[in-house]
């Protein structure tokens, strides 16, 4: 995932480490399981409950993976120096379409690929207002982002809609089932960003994308399509979105397009942002960018076990969070050496 | 004798043509359509109007305090005889219903409270009590476990009125109890994805809820996650932890049927029937009100 060990000898194994970028999210998360380790003795604890693994570190892989999912898709878009507020909002479209078809009756298998399909489709939309339009990406994204989880209480209100929960076990099982130990999503999201990986890394489209990012002009005279490879971002952006929702919905047995993934779009940019990636576009380290989604995730499940009042949970994330992204500035970084050295002095 | 019917007759027939005419005429100022309660409580608010021969002018605000000002500004031009509002926010009210006070309309709150400086400036608020909800709660719990209890709480979003409430509520009555507390507490944002992930933190810190007798939950939503949560770590909710919460949908019925669930407190959306005789009665005797009229709550079990 990262390249800690290759080091430059001429700077000193040390500095290299500490200048690159994988560090200093790495460093965070496990000072967050370590501090986790205090709170509560046996946070370590894994056993095998109803045929899975079970415990704390298994959760925050499981209950980071919608965040990832659509993380993933958000690196890509920020990458072309655009941003999608629309993901939490695909993943109700998502939820209302699995819930609308499984009363409607039809097998789960063409479910999931409607629910997908939607995805794609909500990803389309935004990209032709993006790209096809050139609308800034910000309100662009906006428009789905306002309107979507209206669209999904329509879609719900097809078929009545005041008792959408269903059951369905081949979603069920892609998102709370297990294979051997391990949960099934964490495949899911395994296959996704290898997928998205072998997509970006193998053919040339993560170059274009970040081509894009960094100046979109000079990438068209450059003979890339920067038009075609922006909306191509959106519409795995909406993808990705799309897979979280088939994750979530079938975790929550229901579609509730009201409050479902609220707020996901933030956490997703922070994974990004933490990942090391700037909003100016240019930049995609898929790798750092799942690291900053179980940042995320471990920071939520220590506040649930440290027993603190709910009022604070908020504050504290966003404290922990501040931290991570100085921890990451070089400035900020200098600026506490020189306060140091004044100090010594 | 004859005579005497048909002269009875004519004056009922013209008594009820005479309510006919007079038939109140009531403007309906509603918050919004979030969630799954307030479009019921619409409804409600429309069909119980239609059977009490009642004329409503409903508007919807979507949200938007400055949206709500202009319907309750409208229906004083429409010079309604009553006017009922379910508030967007508590504050901001002063000088619309000022205007409402002087051309002589009385104004009734449903549901939420209003920040006013003059408090004849509305007749009376008839909603729910969220406090009493979270008591109803707990003492069924007290009688339940006789007293001893150790709880965990799935609150509703952090500051919200329902959540603050029903927690006040519920402390209320265990404080009665000094074998009764709550041994851990999170917020579940009103949400299922919320309860169950909160619920499988719990499972973890509490070593999978040993000594723990009951999960309050602020909503059902929360509950029906907890539930999910519980049986994928092979607990069984309902049978080994009793499982109470606020709202009665539709999916904890079924959940109570299944014996996943024990209780909930039901928040009623079918208030029509509540509000509607204290305005009518108003309008008939206009009289000093209580400035909170509260309707009750009902508690559903399995048996």
């Amino acid at each position: 995932m990262s390249d800690i060990s290759q080091n430059n000898t001429s700077m000193g194994w040390f500095s290299a480490i500490i200048r690159h970028r994988s560090t200093w999210p790495i460093v965070a998360l496990c000072v967050i399981l370590i501090v986790d380790g205090f709170i509560s003795p046996n946070f370590y604890e894994i056993r095998i409950v109803q045929g899975r693994l079970f415990g704390n570190l298994i959760d925050i892989m499981y209950r980071a993976v919608p965040t990832a999912l659509v993380a993933i898709g958000m690196a890509l878009v920020i990458g072309t120096k655009g941003i999608d507020l629309s993901v939490g909002s695909i993943i109700a479209i998502c939820g209302a379409v699995i819930s609308w078809r499984i009363h409607a009756g039809d097998t789960h298998f063409v479910i999931l690929l409607y629910a997908l399909g939607a995805g794609v489709m909500c990803g389309v939309w935004n990209g032709i207002l993006v790209a096809g339009m050139g609308i800034q990406p910000i309100i662009a994204t906006l428009i789905l982002m306002v309107s979507g989880r209206g669209v999904g209480l329509l879609i719900n209100s097809l078929y009545g809609g005041t008792n959408p929960s269903f059951e369905s076990p081949l979603l069920q099982g892609l998102s709370t089932g297990h294979i051997w130990l391990i949960p099934t999503r964490l495949f899911v999201a395994a296959a996704v960003f290898l997928g998205i990986w072998l997509l970006i890394r193998r053919t040339a489209l993560g170059l274009f994308i970040e081509a894009v990012g960094g100046n979109a002009s000079s990438a068209n005279i450059a003979g890339v399509n920067a038009r075609f490879i922006t909306f191509l971002a959106y519409v795995i952006c909406g993808l990705c979105a799309g897979w979280a929702g088939v994750i979530m919905t079938a975790d929550i047995h229901t579609s509730d397009p009201i409050s479902v993934a609220m707020y996901i779009e933030l956490d997703a940019i922070l994974a990004v942002v933490i990942g090391g990636a700037s909003l100016a576009g240019g930049r995609i380290y898929l790798g750092m960018t799942i690291i900053g989604a179980l940042i995320i995730q471990a920071l939520t499940t220590s506040i649930l076990i440290s027993g603190l009042r709910p009022e604070y949970n908020l504050v504290v994330k966003a404290v922990v969070v501040l931290f991570v992204l100085l921890l990451q500035s070089a400035n900020a970084r200098q600026a506490i050496a020189t306060i140091f050295s004044r100090l010594k002095r | 004798m004859k005579v005497k019917t048909i002269l009875l007759g004519a004056a009922v027939a013209s008594g009820l043509f005479a309510a006919s005419v007079s038939a109140q005429t009531i403007g309906f100022s509603q918050v919004g359509s979030e969630g799954d309660w307030r479009p019921a409580f619409s409804a409600d608010m429309q069909s119980t109007a239609e059977e009490m021969g009642i004329e409503l002018k409903f508007a919807n605000a979507q949200g938007r305090q400055e949206d709500q000002l202009r319907a309750v500004r409208a229906f004083i031009a429409q010079q309604v005889d009553a006017i009922i509002i379910a508030p967007v926010v508590v504050t901001g009210w002063d000088q619309v219903l000022q205007e409402a006070k002087d051309a002589g309309i009385p104004v009734f709150l449903a549901d939420r409270d209003v920040e006013v400086d003059d408090p004849s400036l509305f007749v009376t608020r008839i909603s729910a009590d969220f406090n009493l909800e979270g008591r109803l709660a707990a003492a069924w719990l007290a009688a339940e476990s006789r007293g001893g209890c150790n709880i965990v709480e799935l609150q509703g979003t952090v500051g919200s009125a329902p959540a603050i409430e029903r927690n006040s509520g519920f402390m209320a009555v265990i404080d009665q109890f000094p074998a009764m507390e709550i041994v851990a507490t999170q917020s579940g944002e009103f949400t299922t994805e919320g309860g169950k992930r909160v619920m499988e933190a719990f499972i973890k810190s509490t070593d999978n809820l040993d000594g723990i007798c009951a999960v309050f939950a602020h909503n059902d939503n929360m509950q029906l996650g907890a539930i999910q949560a519980m049986k994928e770590a092979g607990l069984n909710p309902g049978q080994d932890v009793l499982m109470i919460s606020v709202d009665y949908v539709p999916a904890i019925i079924t959940a109570i049927e299944a014996g996943e669930a024990n209780a909930s407190v039901e928040l009623r959306s079918a208030i029509g029937q509540f509000i509607y005789p204290v305005v009518l009665e108003y309008l008939a005797n206009p009289t000093e009100l209580e400035k909170w009229i509260v309707i009750p709550s009902d508690l559903h079990t399995a048996h």
